[in-house]
């Protein structure tokens, strides 16, 4: 049954453009049921803002299902908020109390430049996946897609990583702003599978060295881990070290017969 | 003479399907066959527009991409990768046969047109079935992680309208995957060269010149600026216009803009009322939310949908004994029971609620019971198969699936109607062409669960490669107007002036305020059941709010940075359009057929009664100034494979 929340603080960062000093923002908020998302709360204060003539807090944000990864909130200095394993949009308001502070800020990684208020840039993550997190199979040649059994346990496993929805959370909540779990998702989704195989050295080096060129470095907090909205396991940057340790030092042309 | 000749007569716009020569399974065979194609040195000298990077977007800008073609993308969001086709979660179909339960490309043909209630044209759809597999084998090339059996091989389930596993799927997040591989195979090309993209970047207008299409004008969403490209063809792969009812299972960024701002340019709009309203949604919880949560339709694999027999229990469900509950999708529908096709259920749905029978606080919803499925497999199989969905559900509504039925009810999710193509997924303007859930061509009525991603697939890897060769073979080395020609100016300035008089109305309202009431409007007399009463009101009162849009509009900020409001203020202004056209629609089509449900024509039990002499049309509305005032043109459908019939699932 719903409830009634009552006198929110929000503590919102706004800032106009990449190159201006951002600054917090101070609103209330009486009174909201419990029944509303998080970001169903931001709707509201925005409306209410245009209503006075002042300009709507900016924040990205589409599916609201917790599939698409668009929205990035730090809420209370936790990337995506306080329940574990949940998107922002799907952060409900049941989670909070009466007279609770919120502090709402944006991913704050300097890989992600702030873009407006609580949107970042986060098209270093498109540059990764463009240097080799795909396999190479143009339309037109695939064989049945039987042809190749892949054991349960793999499809899963591959599945498990594969899960990634793209969001900086991890990103966002390493102390190193390193793109390491996002990286190795990948890796790990497409390093798994047998199809998968033929690239798998030089995808393991493009994209780290790709990483390498934005991200910061990781050095096990696992705090990325603690964030992911789809808890995806710290393991997987095991396998894209042990990959890519092969991938840059092992002699290549030992590699095919690995 | 039949209603569908006397309209005929009357088109402004002859409407050539070009659907090729032979009996249906040599169609697509004979098209290839005789089409003209580009020698892979020249595909360089052409540049093809691809606007969306969805399933069907993704897929053709890699393909074209791959083939040679020079391939420019564009999306609104800020990566390819948050088209909303990444929220389908139950699955894709195709005619593998894999179970050996009996399928073939013609039972997924023959049920997708029954399954679209005979509005569909019949050589798209079995093209579609024939290109289903294909999907499947390009999918799994590209990593997508299928489901599979202990031995290696693929699975398969079950979705509504289909008495075969035809369905393949990755946990509860077919689309996800499926959109990751074509957004991996985009971005490959990216890399590589053969694409350039432009993110939050959105289309405001198409230009034409002379008769044909010559490009696109875009709007940086970052920094307010207009500014055009030239193309030798363009693709609308832009997807469906589910957020005119403000509520739906749509993302938020869901627009219609890139298909009318086309319609209005003199592409035909087609059968804009046929919408779908997926039955299983979590119910609206409170009067602030902003959208509704789909619970795939996977779950009526092994959920049991009922209401108890007593409009005045208040009893938990656990506590209603057997006899005391109506399962009323199996006492119905017997031999497809709770995998009856979307539009049957959703209204069986809304009779239970309407009778009084609804479950939940609001009594809005019914039980999508798991309690049997739990006690014959165990929790732990249910998990494997639902376990995502069930956190989901938990989430959003507080209440753990495991313990108590799910409470759910229909919700808009899909619109079969869009842009009206030909067999090539042409538009009625040259060098257009219109992929995906954009285009109206493949779902009649009503779509069967798991058929968009085959679509979307379909067209963008499968098709559009194909036909864009054909009608660019004979433009090779022929100049193509560039976007310093005037009309690329004037449609400039023209949404140049759009956008900025959205600021300057300065009234008292917020454009989500103007869009919540439009979908209400929209969603009470063009939802689920509509009437020839309910129409003619709603087609009163959304020209009258649409007025105090224009003078009552407010949008803070300015129009050289990037804001979301006057972002959201173009995409309403197109939803009030179109959503006059829609009940203009609904009220002309005097029948029901599939998801278009008026109640003056319906069948003794309640079943949708089709008029197959006066409506087997696709209607195509003409833009002539005010969508009150659309051109109806028709384009009569003929079943010469299928033979029209009752739609029965009893």
């Amino acid at each position: 049954m719903s409830n009634t929340i009552k006198n929110l603080t929000l503590k919102i960062w706004r800032q106009d453009n990449p190159n201006t000093q951002g600054r917090f923002e101070i609103h209330r908020i009486n009174e909201i049921t419990d029944e509303a998302s998080f970001l169903e709360m931001l709707d509201i204060l925005n409306d209410q803002l245009v209503h006075e003539g002042k300009e709507a807090v900016v924040f990205d944000h589409d599916c609201r299902e917790g599939i698409c990864g668009t929205c990035s909130l730090m809420i209370n200095g936790q990337a995506h908020g306080p329940q574990r394993g949940t998107a922002t949009c799907q952060l409900h308001m049941r989670k909070f109390k009466d007279g609770d502070e919120i502090v709402i800020e944006p991913w704050r990684a300097s890989a992600f430049p702030i873009i407006k208020d609580l949107m970042v840039d986060r098209s270093a993550f498109d540059r990764i996946i463009e240097s080799g997190g795909f396999i190479t199979s143009n339309t037109g040649g695939a064989p049945d897609a039987n042809l190749i059994p892949i054991p349960k346990t793999v499809a899963d496993a591959a599945m498990d990583s594969a899960e990634c929805i793209g969001c900086g959370a991890c990103v966002a909540a390493c102390p190193n702003g390193a793109a390491n779990l996002f990286t190795a998702a990948k890796v790990a989704h497409l390093n798994r599978l047998p199809q998968g195989q033929s690239e798998r050295y030089k995808r393991a080096e493009a994209m780290v060295d790709t990483m390498d060129e934005y991200f910061g470095s990781c050095t096990n907090h696992g705090e990325c881990e603690a964030a992911c909205p789809k808890e995806i396991s710290i393991d997987v940057i095991a396998l894209m070290n042990k990959d890519y340790r092969k991938a840059k030092f092992a002699n290549r042309k030992d590699l095919a017969r690995d | 003479m039949t209603l569908t000749q006397d309209l005929l007569a009357q088109n402004h716009i002859q409407l050539n399907s070009k659907v090729p020569q032979g009996s249906i399974d040599e169609k697509w065979d004979n098209y290839k066959a005789d089409m003209k194609l580009v020698n892979p040195n020249n595909k360089r000298k052409f540049k093809v527009i691809v606007v969306g990077t969805g399933l069907a977007g993704a897929s053709a800008a890699a393909t074209l991409a791959e083939l040679g073609y020079q391939v420019d993308a564009f999306t609104f969001h800020d990566s390819p990768r948050r088209a909303h086709s990444i929220a389908a979660q139950g699955g894709i179909n195709a005619a593998k046969n894999y179970q050996g339960d009996g399928d073939s490309i013609y039972r997924l043909f023959y049920d997708t047109v029954k399954g679209g209630d005979f509005r569909a044209r019949e050589a798209n759809v079995h093209r579609l079935a024939q290109n289903s597999v294909d999907i499947i084998d390009q999918m799994v090339a590209q990593g997508v992680p299928f489901a599979r059996e202990y031995g290696g091989l693929l699975d398969n389930r079950s979705f509504g309208g289909a008495q075969v596993s035809r369905t393949f799927y990755a946990r509860g997040q077919t689309g996800q995957q499926l959109l990751l591989g074509a957004y991996q195979q985009l971005a490959r090309q990216i890399g590589l060269g053969g694409v350039r993209l432009f993110n939050r970047t959105e289309l405001v207008d198409v230009v034409v010149i002379d008769g044909r299409c010559a490009g696109i004008v875009v709007r940086d969403l970052m920094t307010g600026e207009v500014a055009s490209h030239s193309a030798h063809a363009v693709v609308l792969a832009t997807g469906g216009y589910g957020n005119v009812f403000f509520l739906s299972t749509n993302a938020m960024a869901c627009n219609v803009t890139a298909a009318w701002r086309a319609h209005r340019r003199g592409a035909l709009f087609a059968n804009p009322c046929f919408t779908q309203i997926h039955p299983t949604c979590i119910p609206q919880s409170d009067p602030s939310q902003s959208k509704l949560t789909l619970m795939s339709e996977s779950l009526r694999n092994d959920g049991r949908v009922w209401v108890p027999t007593n409009s005045n229990e208040t009893r938990a469900a656990h506590e209603i004994p057997e006899n005391e509950r109506d399962y009323y999708l199996e006492r119905l529908y017997p031999s497809f029971g709770n995998l009856a096709p979307r539009d049957i259920s959703s209204r069986a749905a809304k009779r239970a609620v309407d009778k009084g029978l609804g479950v939940g606080p609001q009594k809005n919803g019914v039980y999508l019971d798991f309690a049997d499925a739990i006690n014959r497999l165990g929790r732990d199989v249910v998990a494997e198969r639902y376990g995502n969905l069930f956190e989901m559900y938990e989430r959003i509504s507080g209440e753990n699936p495991y313990d108590v039925p799910m409470r759910i009810y229909p919700a808009t999710h899909y619109t079969m109607g869009g842009v009206w193509v030909d067999y090539e997924l042409e538009t009625t303007i040259p060098g257009l062409y219109a992929a995906g859930e954009a285009n109206f061509s493949d779902h009649g009525a009503n779509r069967l669960g798991a058929s968009a991603l085959m679509q979307g697939l379909s067209d963008g890897y499968f098709v559009l490669p194909y036909t864009i060769g054909n009608q660019l073979a004979p433009m090779l080395n022929k100049p193509i107007p560039g976007t310093d020609h005037p009309e690329f100016k004037r449609a400039e300035e023209e949404a140049r002036q759009r956008f900025n008089g959205y600021l300057a109305i300065n009234g008292t309202r917020s454009p989500d305020t103007f869009h919540r009431e439009l979908g209400k409007l929209i969603w009470e007399h063009c939802g689920m059941e509509r009437t020839k009463e309910g129409l003619e009101t709603a087609l009163r009162e959304i020209p009258a709010l649409y007025d105090e849009f224009k003078t009552d509009l407010k949008v803070t900020g300015d129009g050289d940075s990037l804001n979301q409001t006057l972002e959201k203020a173009g995409r309403v202004e197109d939803f009030f359009e179109l959503g006059m056209l829609m009940c203009r629609d609904a009220l002309d089509r005097n029948e029901s057929c599939g998801g278009h449900f008026r109640s003056e024509y319906q069948t003794d039990d309640g079943e949708a009664l089709r008029d197959d002499d006066n409506f087997c049309h696709v209607s195509a509305y003409e833009w002539t100034g005010d969508p009150m005032k659309a051109h109806l043109n028709v384009e009569p459908l003929e079943f010469e494979t299928v033979h029209l019939a009752t739609r029965s699932y009893k």
